[in-house]
């Protein structure tokens, strides 16, 4: 296996003291960047970035891809504890993994986040390992009918997920394609909905919307409990992560779900964010327990993380053989690529042997870091919980407007989120669900562009979704998520007849 | 709005003349100012993109050999094709501690849509350099020459070919347009994606026919042997005379116009300020860009992606900004590009 031999290579370029104080910092400054929301993996990795153009070009990515995995595992912190996702792919973590925080198991769903992100990664690196020559080659077939074939899946798979009224999630989803809808269209270039406001020129970002839905909403609905945070009675066990270890044994089915999702949505790339939902939401249907989702069930925080970190891992890899970056993290690290004298694309594996393999190498370590460091700060990250809810609502405030500002660097998105806080408080409670919305927020343009794109390139026909035998059967699987809520309905009606005319 | 502009652009032109006067006569110390506090660097892109590339480059340049006390922060504000970027340097009039990069978006974005701001608005400060378009088909074809393309064109149905490229109404777009000048009334199907290594990627994967990439977003497959280059669209061939392929280097490819497609287009990387700073704060980021491109960092980067190097600053900058603003006029025009034409 020539594989190997390049790999335990690898290992010997990462694997210098210099290199292992490096990924040490970057994996303690990833979880710093992904616990404060708004600042995400994207902008730290382009803050430091500078900081590395004096260091050889396989240390500098070392440490900035041990930032992205620090800020992959730093982001599920803040969804757990506070409800605020700080990345896009965080938001499915928060639909169970914060009803376990208010339950007082903080310390379980961070177990169960961080093993879960250390498990989709390593897969994606082992399946980088030895598929990616051919595997690269695959994502070159997905074109825009491609790409929207994978978002209508998205979409279709978590259709009929929330409880209560289907009207409500319809016009949840359809608010959020209209806010997605703001701003500039990238087909035609001209600008939208924007009433000549400069302000909304730049649309509605998902991260100022998520900081003020989830986050601002979370805050307004504790103070009408009276001021009480739930989650104080959070218990600090030390055994809770072996305890948690072996109750996700039995989720292994999750885990391996996840995995496939993720790393096909990575290569693709359709990105991390639609294989979180798409995992959470076949998780549901699939789980025997599917009706606690939501209710702080452990499974719930497994399938999204597993597939999230299995996709942002191996988003690396369409960046290093193609040059196109799965993620926006990817696209920052692409230019650091550029600026180290290295032209990503394929024949960097072929020249630049050393380099290729001391990053994927450094992925192992990395992730291995990585668990560790997060692990050993599960009680320390749960016991914030401890403290009054008077003191913490006021610092989670500030770093939620902190967050916002900082997406655009624009004192306007502040108040965007709190008007979004408002939003996510009526929505609670006149019992709208607010995952749609969130979805619709973060794949609605993408979705759109892909759509319109086809559309151009079909001169306007439909049948460019059925063209070819990969397109045609995301597709097809797609109509069958749709339609699958219906014919469990049906069937349960239909045995509920044939029950009543058995007696 | 419109007497106040005037108002603006003669007293700033007074001011020029006073300080060049100034310059002239007394030969002031070559440093009179220099930042007092972090500088701002604003990208109208998102990131990743070859602007973003080239000014997290140069803070990396200026970092490392120390080219400036103070420290230098890059920020993008892709907001509405840059506007966002462009309108947050004209708000800042008069504030010495923010520059700009631009590309295209200048002058394409507000002709386009309406948004408010004219390069005039700001301070030119240097070009530093001219990003080359390659027309690019996928190496599988049997195009080996700009005409049997362009002859494909002509032959097929209209919109039949499918030309991939960056955003909408701006500079891809353009040059498509002007292509169809020679298509015989056979259009392209334009279709826009949001950045240039995805179209390259997108015509390796054969969704689309042909495109007009920047060099340092096609190189890597055309050195992978997935994408031919045609011609480029430049007035002469490139300088870089080293091998980039086994057998072609940048200056191997014709110019459109030797090929008898009479197009060319270059994109500005250039620097601008606010409106209303003084010749002194001017010339120090002048000074500064020109040790920027004394470095080997700054050549090897220019010969990576095949730019044309060419500086420009001071009364020079402004009078080619100007004519390039009157030649996007024309292109948009005669594209149907133009916001007012709605």
């Amino acid at each position: 296996m020539e594989e190997i031999a390049s790999l335990m290579h690898g290992f010997s370029v990462a694997l210098t003291p210099y290199n292992l104080a490096l990924m040490f910092v970057g994996i303690v400054l990833g979880v710093i960047i992904g616990v404060l929301p708004g600042l995400g993996g994207a902008n730290g990795v382009a803050i430091l970035l500078p900081l590395t153009f004096s260091m050889p070009p396989t240390s500098a990515i070392i440490m900035l891809s041990c930032i992205y995995w620090g800020a992959l595992f730093g982001g599920a912190i803040t969804s757990i504890l506070f409800n605020i996702p700080g990345e896009p792919w965080s938001v499915a973590t928060t639909f169970d993994g914060h009803p376990m925080a208010r339950k007082g198991q903080a310390d379980e769903a961070l177990t169960a986040a961080f093993t879960s992100s250390f498990v989709g990664a390593f897969v994606a690196v082992i399946v980088i390992t030895f598929l990616a020559p051919i595997i690269a080659r695959f994502a070159l077939q997905f074109g825009p009918a491609e790409f929207f074939s994978v978002f209508f899946l998205t979409f279709a798979s978590f259709v009929g997920m929330g409880r209560g009224s289907a009207w409500k999630t319809l016009a949840a989803m359809a608010l959020g394609f209209a806010l997605a809808a703001v701003g500039m269209d990238g087909v035609t270039g001209q600008l939208r909905m924007t009433f000549g406001y400069e302000q909304l020129l730049n649309g509605f970002d998902f991260l100022i919307a998520v900081i003020g839905l989830f986050g601002i909403g979370e805050i307004l609905s504790s103070m009408e409990d009276g001021l009480k945070f739930q989650g104080s009675n959070a218990k600090l066990r030390l055994r809770v992560v072996l305890t948690t270890w072996k109750k996700l044994l039995g989720y292994w089915a999750t885990s391996i779900r996840g995995c496939i999702i993720g790393c096909w949505m990575g290569i693709t790339p359709g990105g991390a964010t639609p294989a979180s939902f798409m995992s959470y939401g076949l998780a549901k249907r699939i789980s025997p327990r599917g009706a606690n989702f939501g209710k702080g069930e452990i499974e719930g925080v497994v399938a999204p993380e597993t597939a999230a970190h299995a996709a942002g891992t191996s988003a690396l890899l369409p960046m290093l053989t193609l040059g196109i970056p799965g993620s926006p993290t990817a696209a920052v690290l692409l230019g650091g690529l550029l600026i180290w004298g290295l032209q990503p694309g394929p024949l960097l594996f072929v020249e630049q042997k050393e380099f290729v393999w001391g990053l994927i190498a450094s992925m192992y370590l990395g992730n291995v870091v990585g668990l560790i460091v997060v692990l050993t700060c599960v009680p320390l990250f749960a016991s914030i919980l401890r403290i009054p809810f008077s003191i913490i609502a006021p610092v989670i405030l500030v770093i939620c407007a902190i967050g916002a500002y900082t997406v655009n660097n624009n004192i306007f998105d502040v108040w965007m989120m709190l008007v979004f806080g408002v939003v996510g408080y009526v929505f609670n409670k006149l019992r709208y669900p607010l995952a749609p919305l969130v979805l619709a927020i973060v794949l609605g343009d993408k979705a759109e562009e892909s759509f319109r794109q086809s559309m151009l390139l079909s001169q306007g026909s439909l049948n460019i979704f059925w063209a070819n035998p990969l397109v045609a059967s995301i597709m097809s699987l797609g109509i069958a998520m749709l339609l699958w809520p219906l014919v469990t309905a049906f069937r349960a009606r239909f045995a509920q007849s044939r029950s009543a005319t058995a007696v | 709005m419109h007497l106040r502009r005037t108002t603006l652009r003669c007293r700033l032109a007074g001011a020029a003349m006073a300080s060049a006067a100034l310059l002239a006569g007394a030969a002031l110390p070559a440093q009179a100012w220099e930042p007092t506090k972090q500088v701002t660097f604003i990208i109208p892109a998102g990131t990743g993109g070859g602007a973003d590339q080239m000014a997290r480059f140069i803070q990396g340049v200026v970092t490392k050999h120390n080219l400036m006390k103070q420290p230098i922060v890059v920020i993008n504000k892709a907001g509405g094709a840059g506007a966002e970027g462009f309108l947050e340097v004209k708000k800042s009039k008069g504030d010495p501690h923010q520059i700009i990069i631009t590309l295209s978006n200048l002058f394409t974005t507000p002709m386009a849509t309406g948004v408010p701001f004219n390069w005039k608005d700001l301070t030119p400060v240097a070009m530093l350099a001219l990003d080359q378009f390659v027309l690019w088909v996928n190496s599988e074809t049997s195009y080996k020459a700009p005409k049997d393309y362009i002859d494909a064109v002509k032959a097929g149905a209209d919109k039949q070919f499918k030309m991939g490229g960056t955003g909408s109404k701006q500079e891809d777009q353009i040059i498509t347009v002007a292509l169809e000048k020679v298509t015989g009334g056979k259009h392209f199907t334009y279709v826009p994606f949001r950045g240039g290594g995805a179209v390259a990627v997108q015509l390796v994967g054969k969704h689309v026919d042909s495109s007009v990439n920047n060099p340092i977003e096609a190189v890597a497959q055309w050195r992978a042997g997935a994408l031919r280059p045609l011609c480029i669209f430049d007035n002469k061939r490139s300088t870089y005379t080293n091998k980039v392929t086994d057998t072609m280097a940048w200056s191997d490819i014709p110019t459109c116009k030797e090929s008898g497609v009479d197009v060319d287009y270059q994109m500005l990387r250039g620097i601008f300020m606010p409106g209303g700073v003084t010749k002194d704060q001017v010339a120090f980021y002048v000074d500064l860009f020109k040790k920027v491109r004394e470095t080997p960092d700054w050549k090897e980067f220019m010969e990576k992606g095949a730019f044309n190097n060419t500086f420009m600053a001071g009364d020079d900058y402004t009078k080619w900004v100007a004519a390039a603003e009157k030649r996007h006029h024309e292109l948009m025009k005669s594209a149907g590009f133009l916001a007012e034409a709605k």
